[in-house]
């Protein structure tokens, strides 16, 4: 059995170290790119959203590397993503590849069923093995969402442009060789650490800009055509609203608990949006009005074309917009995007806050405060 | 004084308008409809929607602006879910706040949350909310619910007979059996109701088939166990109500083959069709071998591009069955 997974940002770090303590034979797919994109739409139906694209993408890269079985978790609506395992198997299966999909649906109730997908996967019944491995990816994806949180800290504050992205990039070069949960922790206290000794430039106006919107395109760099490198090189530090660990904390430990970590969240939607909607909407609307509260600059929303809940989510942003006077960008990508076009607009877009900042200022100034 | 409360004619309307007509009427209530989708109304929606809404969407946002400086109260509920362990688009699940900051100066909206996923145990508490915005006594609303409930079978009973509710008007008996041509053939015709029978949406779809000599088969018409029972051999159990019923729908075709061919008819952007139509068109066109046409729909789509489309499906099926002999190659 050799299995393979579908990519999302700093996801498939933490992955590999669970399926390696676990023993399992991987295909790490390799970095999605223009090919993946290209044969995931050629695939695909032509009017699905973009991660279902990149996933048949990475899996038909993993499966020129051998992969026979996929690895997918699930939910159960009222966004589509419910439905992707059952579509991909289709798509799969007319191109003739027979795979096995392990799927990791929240239960609903069947436990029965969801454990012994995870003893299939798993390869084992010790349920110690199977917990003690999910613990150590569980630490590592917070280690590595603990790494980004440095750059996005570093990034408009290097004095040398570029550096923070030199030990990144090296490192996701070299934790695709590593093995073990041991080894990629090292690693990126290793990481860590010359993050943190690059050298900051204290003359550098910083500015601040949180990112809503679907976890996917806010997650993968390859999709949001690396937002967060070019915000940062920018001058501006940024803040995501949703991260992969706070995603499987909240889903995979709390929920079936009845707990939740998003109360505040929740509270801060609940003008704007009663219910949940499926998807990251609710997410979405309260993560903005937080950071309109804690004085951020500028709200990005980004969300893959023809995404249900972040429509509903972005009729309702401008509100928020006028209500906090934060400005509000929003972002759609598909295959189509553009670079340049997109790089433009982020431009405008950063040039519109610093303007407003100074205003801001010499507005204290003159009236004397 | 009575109070106005204004339904519009979009969305699902066309699902449950007698139920919520009926409810409201029987309340004391009047009933102020929408008027049937035009050009004005339409381009009025498309104007006050965010640009990546589907087009049913921007046209009940027209149906709302219509209604609004008339109308005490819009009745915009929140549906959330109306089976058990099942979902309605997220769209429809935001619809209130969609409109209520799509919109500007609107009267208060009836926006009771519509949710089944759990149980239906709080169906009574539900109805009663509805019920409270008119009157606050329960005999009364329980009253007019068991009336609506009534009205609103008979409008199933109707539909699953071929009497098609376009723009929300039951076609007289009679007249759907009648077409101008006499029907020499029988296709599927698929998509979201709130598509199919609006007639500007659809541009007229149903019509036209029926003037070219097609007898219509819609979900509705079959019966409601027999797809239930083939949608739930699916491998993963689906979670739209609407998505469910056409799968069971493309089962229950690819098995039977009493069809000549399937018409889908999609707006552009919808998130359900996408998975939706994919699925169904696998099932039917590639295992069951039967036609297939995909009619994708927005605010921009020009009727006679449609016509031919149409012309040329029907076409094809006619050399299809007059010529394709289904005797095998080798005797």
């Amino acid at each position: 059995m050799k299995v393979t997974f579908p990519h999302m940002g700093n996801q498939f770090i933490a992955t590999k170290v669970l399926l390696d303590e676990l023993d399992v034979d991987t295909v790490l797919p390799p970095e999605c790119s223009k090919d993946t994109l290209e044969i995931g739409t050629k695939y695909s139906p032509e009017s699905i959203c973009l991660p279902l694209k990149i996933n048949i993408g990475n899996y038909i890269e993993s499966i020129r590397q051998g992969a026979d079985t996929i690895l997918i978790s699930g939910s159960c609506g009222p966004c589509r993503f419910g439905y992707y395992s059952i579509l991909q198997k289709e798509i799969l299966q007319e191109l003739g590849h027979d795979l096995d999909f392990i799927l990791l649906d929240p239960p609903q109730g069947d436990y029965k069923k969801f454990f012994s997908r995870v003893c299939k996967l798993a390869n084992t019944k010790n349920p110690i093995k199977i917990i003690s491995a999910l613990a150590k990816g569980t630490r590592i994806l917070y280690q590595v969402d603990a790494l980004d949180e440095i750059a996005y800290y570093k990034r408009p504050r290097q004095r040398k442009i570029g550096e923070v992205d030199f030990y990144l990039d090296k490192f996701h070069k070299e934790v695709r060789g590593v093995k073990g949960f041991q080894a990629v922790s090292e690693l990126i206290a290793e990481t860590r650490q010359s993050l943190l000794n690059i050298e900051e430039d204290p003359t550098k106006e910083v500015i601040k800009v949180g990112i809503v919107g679907e976890i996917y395109t806010i997650i993968e760099p390859f999709v949001n055509l690396n937002v967060e490198r070019k915000l940062g090189e920018m001058g501006v530090q940024l803040d995501k609203s949703l991260k992969v660990s706070r995603w499987l904390t909240e889903h995979l430990y709390l929920h079936p608990l009845g707990l939740s970590m998003e109360k505040e969240i929740v509270k801060e939607a609940k003008p704007y949006m009663k219910t949940m909607i499926g998807g990251h909407a609710r997410e979405t609307i309260g993560y903005s009005v937080k950071y309109a509260k804690e004085g951020y600059d500028g709200i990005i929303q980004i969300y893959p074309f023809t995404c249900m809940p972040e429509i509903v989510a972005q009729s309702i942003l401008p509100t928020i917009e006028k209500d906090f006077d934060i400005p509000y960008l929003c972002f759609i990508v598909d295959e189509l995007t553009g670079d340049a076009g997109y790089t433009t607009r982020l431009e405008a877009f950063v040039d519109l806050l610093r303007r407003r900042r100074e205003m801001k200022q010499n507005e204290k100034l003159l009236s004397g405060y | 004084m009575t109070v106005k409360i204004g339904i519009p004619r979009g969305l699902w309307f066309y699902d449950y308008f007698p139920l919520w007509k009926t409810f409201y009427e029987e309340l004391g209530a009047e009933v102020v409809l929408s008027n049937p989708t035009n050009k004005n109304l339409l381009d009025q929606g498309v104007k006050n929607t965010v640009d990546e809404a589907c087009l049913p969407v921007k046209i009940f946002n027209g149906h709302v602006i219509d209604l609004k400086d008339r109308v005490d109260y819009i009745f915009v509920p929140k549906m959330m879910s109306v089976y058990e362990k099942e979902y309605i688009c997220p769209k429809f699940c935001g619809l209130p706040e969609m409109v209520r900051h799509s919109v500007a100066n609107l009267p208060p909206l009836i926006d009771t949350e519509i949710n089944f996923n759990r149980s239906r145990k709080h169906i009574w508490k539900t109805v009663y909310e509805f019920g409270s915005y008119v009157t606050k006594n329960p005999f009364k609303i329980y009253r007019a619910y068991q009336q609506a409930l009534l009205a609103y079978q008979d409008y199933k009973d109707k539909i699953s007979q071929g009497m098609l509710p376009i723009d929300g008007f039951i076609t007289p008996e009679g007249k759907q059996l009648k077409p101008k041509v006499k029907p020499n053939k029988k296709i599927a015709l698929l998509g979201h109701t709130y598509h199919l029978y609006d007639s500007t949406g659809s541009m007229n779809i149903i019509k036209k088939l029926q003037d070219y000599g097609v007898e219509i088969l819609i979900p509705e018409m079959i019966n409601l166990k027999v797809i239930n029972e083939k949608a739930s051999t699916l491998e993963k159990k689906m979670f739209w109500s609407y998505g469910r019923k056409v799968l069971g729908t493309a089962l229950y075709l690819k098995e039977n083959k009493e069809i000549d061919g399937a018409i889908y008819v999609s707006a552009f952007g919808c998130g359900i069709d996408s998975v939706v139509e994919d699925l169904f068109e696998r099932w039917t066109r590639k295992e069951g071998d039967i036609p297939f046409l995909l009619i994708t729909v927005d605010e921009h789509t020009g009727e006679a591009g449609v016509n031919t489309r149409l012309e040329a499906f029907i076409d094809m099926i006619d050399w299809r069955n007059r010529d394709e002999g289904n005797l095998p190659a080798h005797g």
